[in-house]
C-alpha cells in the first residue's frame, strides 16, 4: 500500500512539474512579456526598466525557480489590471468554485449511479432507455445551452430560482445541475456497464447461493466491485468541470475561478490567468492522487499484494 | 430406510435461444439420501451445472424450470418462491462451483465472507462466526486459519480458495452439497486431494453429496451412487458398483473404455474413443439421444422417445433398447465389465 501511495505520489508531483513548467511559459505566450507591459507608447529605456525590475533580464531558468519559489510560498505575481496581488483574489473566488464543483458533482453522482445501478438490474427494460436517453441528451447538449434553457424556464417563466449571483444556496441549483448534468452520462454508462459485468459474476452467483439478501448481493457484493472504476473516472470528470466552470459561471454570474478567468482572459491579465491555470491543474492533481488512494481503500488488489 | 434428503422427478430445463427453444435438460430424476455421495458424470455440455442450479433455483433468468417433484428434506422447493428459497440457500444446502479463482468476492477478506455465510441464517455473533470458520478452515486442511481469515481472495492459490469455498459452504451445516465440477480449474495434482476432501468431510458431517465431476477415478472411490448423463438425459443410473463393473449402457460402456481407471483398466491396454459429436438439443427431438455415435444401434432407436429401464439388479436402471442380458455381453467383449 505505501509504495503504491509513494508511486501515485511521484506520478502526481511529476505531473505537478510539468504543470508548473508549462504555466510558467504562459507569459512568454504573447511574445515579450516586458513589452506587452509597457505599453504601446513606451520607449526602449522603459521596456529595459521593466524588464529589470520584473526579472524578465534573468536566464530563464532562474526565472523559473523564482517564479516558482514564490507560488510555493503563495505568492503568486501582481495582477497589473486589478492593481492587487493575484493570491488574494484567487483565494477570496476559490471557495465559490469548490461549492459549485463539488454540488455539481453531487449532483451527477446522486443522478448516475442510482440510474445506472437500475439500469444494470433491469437491461433493455424502460428503466434502461430512459438512462440511455438521458445520457445521450446529456451528451449532445452543449452546458451552456442546457444552462440557457434552465434560466428561461426556471428562472425567467417560473421564476422558482434565482438566475445570477452567488448569494445563496439557491443560486447554486442551476448551476450545479447545468455543470453536473454534463458529467452524468459518462458516470451513468460506466456504471452500468460495471454493474452488468460484476451481477454475472462468478463471486455474485456465490452470493446468491449462500442465500444473501437481494440488497445485500447488489449493494455489498456488486456496486462495491463496480464503483471502483467510477472514483477514478469521477476525478477526470471534476477536471472536466472545473473547465466547465468557466462558462457556467459567467453565464449564471457567480463570482468564482471560472469567471475570473474569462474577465482576466479579457484584460489579458495574464499573472492572473497564469495562477488560475496552476490553481485549477493543482487540485486537479490533488484530487487524482486522492481518487488513486481512494481506489486502493476499495480494491484490495492494490492495497495488499 | 436412510432418510431422503432430495428426490428430484423429471426435471427439465430449457433456454430459449436464437434458433427455437434448447432443451437442455430433459427429465432428469434422481435423490439423495443423508449421508450418501451421488456423482453425477457425462460430457461437457450434457446439463449437469443446469441440473444442479435447477435444484438451487439459481437459473439464468431467461430459463424455464419444469418438474413433477423437487423436496429437500421432505419440503417441495419446486414452488418454494424466492423468499424461501434464499432461507434455503446457503443453509440447508449450499453450493461449490467450478471457478475457485472468481468464486469468491475480491473486495472482502476470506473471513468476512465466510462469516456473513453463517450471519445471514444463524442468530451469532461476529464472535462466534469467526470461531466456527476458524474451525471449518481447520477441518479443510488449512493452516494458519486464523490469520487466513484476514487475508483476501486474491492472496490465496487457486487449490486453498477452492477449500475456502468448501468450509464457507459448510459454515451453516447444510443437509446438502451440491460441487459442480469443483475441481476441474485446478491443478491436477490436487484435484484428487479436494475431492477427497470432499467426500471425507460430507461422511464426518454425514451430509448429503451431489458432487459433479470428470474424475471417474474418484468418482469409483467415494461414489455412492452413480448418474451417467447423455445430452441432456440420465442415461444410466445406479449404485457405483453397478455402473462401473456392470455397465449397460452403450454409452457408459464407452465412458469406461476411454477413462484409465486406477485398479480396474488393466496397463497397457489401449483407451478407446467414442466417436461422432453430442447432437444439438434445440428443438424437439424424439429418438435415443445417443443412437447416432452408439455401434449398437438399429432402426427402432431413432423411431422415438427411449424411457428409463430396470437392469438386472435393483436400483438399476438405463436408458436403451437392448436388454440387459445383451448389454452385459457387449460390455465383457469391450472389456469393461
Ligand atoms: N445461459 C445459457 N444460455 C444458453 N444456453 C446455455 C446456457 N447455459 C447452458 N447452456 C447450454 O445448456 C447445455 C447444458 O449446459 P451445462 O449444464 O452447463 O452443461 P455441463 O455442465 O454438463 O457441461 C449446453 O448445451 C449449454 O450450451
Ligand atoms: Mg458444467
Amino acid at each position: 500500500m505505501l509504495i503504491y501511495a509513494l508511486k501515485r505520489l511521484s506520478i502526481a508531483l511529476l505531473v505537478a512539474v510539468t504543470v508548473s513548467l508549462l504555466t510558467f511559459s504562459m507569459i512568454y505566450l504573447s511574445g515579450d512579456p516586458a513589452m506587452a507591459l509597457a505599453g504601446e507608447s513606451a520607449t526602449q529605456q522603459d521596456i529595459e526598466n521593466i524588464r529589470r525590475v520584473y526579472g524578465y533580464d534573468q536566464p530563464i531558468i532562474v526565472q523559473y525557480f523564482n517564479w516558482l519559489a514564490n507560488a510555493l510560498q503563495g505568492d503568486l505575481g501582481h495582477s497589473h489590471y486589478l492593481k492587487t496581488e493575484v493570491s488574494n483574489v484567487i483565494f477570496a473566488r476559490l471557495p465559490v468554485t469548490m461549492t459549485l464543483g463539488a454540488c455539481a458533482l453531487g449532483f451527477a453522482l446522486c443522478l448516475s449511479i442510482p440510474l445506472g445501478v437500475l439500469a444494470a438490474m433491469r437491461p433493455n427494460t424502460l428503466i434502461d432507455r430512459f438512462a440511455l436517453t438521458l445520457a445521450v441528451i446529456g451528451q449532445a447538449l452543449p452546458s451552456f445551452w442546457f444552462a440557457l434553457i434552465m434560466i428561461f424556464l426556471f428562472g425567467v417563466s417560473l421564476r422558482w430560482l434565482p438566475i445570477t449571483g452567488s448569494a445563496s444556496w439557491m443560486n447554486f441549483i442551476m448551476p450545479s445541475i447545468a455543470l453536473g448534468y454534463y458529467v452524468t452520462p459518462a458516470v451513468m454508462r460506466l456504471t452500468r456497464a460495471g454493474m452488468i459485468e460484476v451481477l454475472s459474476s462468478d463471486y455474485i452467483r456465490t452470493a446468491r447461493a449462500k442465500g444473501l439478501r437481494p440488497s445485500v448481493v447488489l449493494f455489498k457484493h456488486a456496486l462495491r466491485n463496480a464503483i471502483i472504476p467510477v472514483v477514478s473516472l469521477a476525478a477526470v470528470q471534476f477536471g472536466f468541470m472545473l473547465g466547465g466552470s468557466i462558462v457556467i459561471e459567467t453565464i449564471f454570474a457567480i463570482n468564482g475561478l471560472g469567471q475570473l478567468a474569462w474577465e482576466s482572459i479579457l484584460r489579458a491579465d495574464l499573472p492572473m490567468m497564469q495562477a488560475i491555470v496552476l490553481v485549477l491543474s493543482c487540485f486537479y492533481i490533488v484530487l487524482t492522487f486522492l481518487a488513486d488512494l481512494l481506489n486502493a481503500f476499495l480494491d484490495p488488489r492494490i492495497r495488499v499484494s | 430406510m436412510a432418510e431422503r434428503i432430495l428426490e428430484v422427478e423429471n426435471l427439465t430445463v430449457d433456454i430459449p435461444v436464437g434458433g427455437g427453444m434448447l432443451h437442455a435438460v430433459q427429465g432428469i430424476s434422481f435423490h439423495v439420501d443423508k449421508g450418501e455421495t451421488l456423482c453425477i458424470v457425462g460430457e461437457s455440455g450434457c446439463g449437469k451445472s443446469l441440473t444442479s442450479l435447477a435444484v438451487m433455483d439459481l437459473l439464468p433468468k431467461k430459463a424455464i424450470r419444469g418438474a413433477n417433484k423437487l423436496e429437500l428434506g421432505g419440503e417441495d422447493i419446486l414452488n418454494a418462491g424466492e423468499r424461501r428459497m434464499s432461507d434455503i440457500r446457503g443453509n440447508t444446502m449450499g453450493m461449490i462451483f467450478q471457478e475457485p479463482m472468481t468464486s469468491l468476492n475480491p473486495a472482502y477478506t476470506i473471513g468476512n465472507q465466510m462469516e456473513e455465510a453463517l450471519k445471514r441464517h444463524r442468530n451469532v455473533s461476529t464472535r462466534e462466526a469467526r470461531d466456527r470458520a476458524i474451525y471449518l478452515l481447520e477441518k479443510v486442511g488449512i493452516t494458519a486459519a486464523a490469520s487466513r481469515l484476514s487475508q483476501y481472495p486474491h492472496q490465496l492459490s487457486g487449490g486453498l480458495r477452492q477449500r475456502v469455498m468448501i468450509a464457507m459452504t459448510l459454515m451453516c451445516g447444510p443437509n446438502l452439497i451440491i460441487a459442480d465440477e469443483p475441481t476441474t480449474a485446478l491443478d491436477v495434482t490436487i484435484q484428487a486431494q479436494i475431492l477427497l476432501l470432499l467426500a471425507e468431510l460430507q461422511r464426518e458431517f454425514e451430509m448429503g453429496l451431489i458432487l459433479i465431476t470428470h474424475d471417474l477415478g474418484v468418482v469409483a472411490r467415494i461414489a455412492d451412487r452413480v448418474a451417467v448423463m447423455y445430452a441432456g438425459q440420465v442415461v444410466e443410473q445406479g449404485t457405483a458398483d453397478q455402473v462401473f463393473n456392470r455397465p449397460t449402457h452403450p454409452y457408459t460402456q464407452g465412458l469406461l473404455d476411454c477413462i484409465p481407471i486406477p485398479g480396474k483398466t488393466e496397463r497397457n491396454k489401449p483407451l478407446g474413443s467414442i466417436p461422432g459429436i453430442v447432437p444439438s438439443l434445440v428443438g424437439a427431438f424424439h429418438a435415443c439421444h445417443f443412437a447416432e455415435r452408439c455401434q449398437y444401434a438399429f432402426a427402432e432407436c431413432v423411431k422415438g422417445d427411449i424411457d428409463m429401464r430396470p437392469a438386472v439388479e435393483d436400483g438399476h436402471e438405463y436408458r436403451c433398447l437392448l436388454d440387459p442380458e445383451t448389454c452385459r455381453a457387449n460390455a465383457q467383449k469391450r472389456g469393461v465389465a
